[in-house]
């Protein structure tokens, strides 16, 4: 290979790089504006069953039920206003907890009841120790909230 | 600064300079790697995961420190023609390739137990998936000239370019907050358990000596190398 047409070559290649680059920030902010619904929207939107959906919002306290198979799981899902029932199977993400932030991909079956294929949970800012968090979650000491203005 | 253009006298500061930095970074490494595989409490819900931390954030703050140090070399020879910053960002380049990928690697492996995916199109694994394909098209560029050691112009310009995307990184969990979460270590303080902290510092520390070493190394090996190319050279003509 003429050294001229191996710096072609490798021109090339940063081009594609580049490209794919460009490319994959511009899907990204297209999925960013991909729409999920909370229990109010899609109680207003009138999905029909089985039709692919988002849904997000806050595990409700006290509604995660685990089947007798081990993998199966019921739990709600609510805002401020509404609450919407979801069922999932699988092995569930270590920050899915009761009041945590959730985002579900899947259905409604014609009961209404949303079946999730797949359970999104968000991490937040703070890592503390089991033990600590035993005395209490919410401490002030470990939330940057509390620093911020 | 021109003090060190003069390579002769950059390689009498680098060679003492590159065990120097290599040994103590080596023992933080193992001091951190040990502390953080087994003397650490369990995290309140993502249990033993936590302990990629220790890897995860050096590498994330290599692979963005790698690029702003490309950027910084890349405007000291654009502007003053410095002899040894092209080098200098050439160097960078493939390690801080390597740490980006180690980030990006470690974070999807992290996300699938803790968040329940290997990857998801947010703002902040995006940009750092940018961030690796920059490198790449760095090191392309830089490679495209034809001689040993020759520094590209057009790879210092595109080196600045990059620098773009730094500050899109740091912003990204502000700006389209949809699945990392924000910054735990902030000016305002930190989130993260004094117990976790601590061995997370270990690491950081271990991990850029180490780095410093690495782009010392790599500076000397293309020196070398440029050497040789000149002998040969004048041995042809000769």
């Amino acid at each position: 290979m003429k050294p001229k047409h191996q710096r072609l070559f490798l021109a090339l290649i940063a081009v594609v790089a580049l490209g794919g680059a460009g490319l994959i920030a511009a899907s990204a902010l297209r999925e960013e504006a991909s729409y999920f619904y909370t229990p109010t929207t899609l109680a207003a939107a009138n999905v029909e069953p089985g039709k692919a959906i988002r849904l997000g919002g806050m595990v409700q306290k006290g509604s995660i039920v685990r089947g007798g198979d081990g993998v199966s799981i019921t739990f709600i899902v609510q805002d401020q206003e509404r609450s919407q029932k979801v069922a999932y199977r699988g092995i569930t993400p270590d920050l899915f907890v009761e009041g945590s932030g959730v985002v579900a991909d899947g259905h409604l079956r014609p009961d209404r009841v949303f079946v999730a294929e797949s359970l999104l949970a968000k991490h937040d800012e703070n890592y503390v120790p089991k033990e600590l968090a035993d005395i209490d979650i919410n401490a002030a000491a470990y939330t940057k909230d509390t620093l911020a203005p | 600064m021109h003090r060190f253009a003069n390579p002769a006298r950059f390689l009498r500061i680098a060679k003492p300079l590159t065990p120097a930095l290599f040994w103590p970074g080596l023992l933080l490494t193992l001091m951190a790697c040990i502390w953080g595989l087994f003397f650490i409490p369990t995290e309140r819900l993502m249990g033993d995961t936590v302990k990629i931390l220790f890897v995860h954030v050096p590498a994330a703050w290599l692979g963005m420190g790698g690029w702003t140090g490309i950027a910084i070399a890349s405007i000291v020879q654009l502007v003053w023609r410095h002899p040894l910053a092209g080098v200098a960002a050439r160097a960078i380049a493939v390690p801080g390739a390597t740490f980006a990928a180690i980030c990006l690697i470690t974070g999807s492996i992290w996300g699938r137990p803790t968040w329940g995916t290997w990857w998801v199109w947010d703002g902040r694994l995006t940009s750092m998936l940018v961030l690796f394909f920059l490198y790449l098209g760095y090191i392309a560029l830089s490679n495209a000239s034809s001689e040993k050691g020759d520094t590209s112009r057009v790879a210092a310009v595109f080196g600045v370019i990059g620098a773009v995307n730094i500050p899109i990184i740091n912003r990204s969990v502000i700006w389209w907050e949809s699945q990392h979460q924000r910054a735990s270590i902030t000016l305002g303080g930190s989130s993260i358990d004094s117990a976790y902290l601590a061995p997370l510092f270990v690491a950081v520390a271990g991990f850029s000596l180490l780095f410093g070493a690495l782009v010392l190394m790599r500076m000397r090996a293309a020196l070398a190398a440029m050497r040789i190319e000149a002998r040969m050279r004048r041995m042809a003509q000769g």
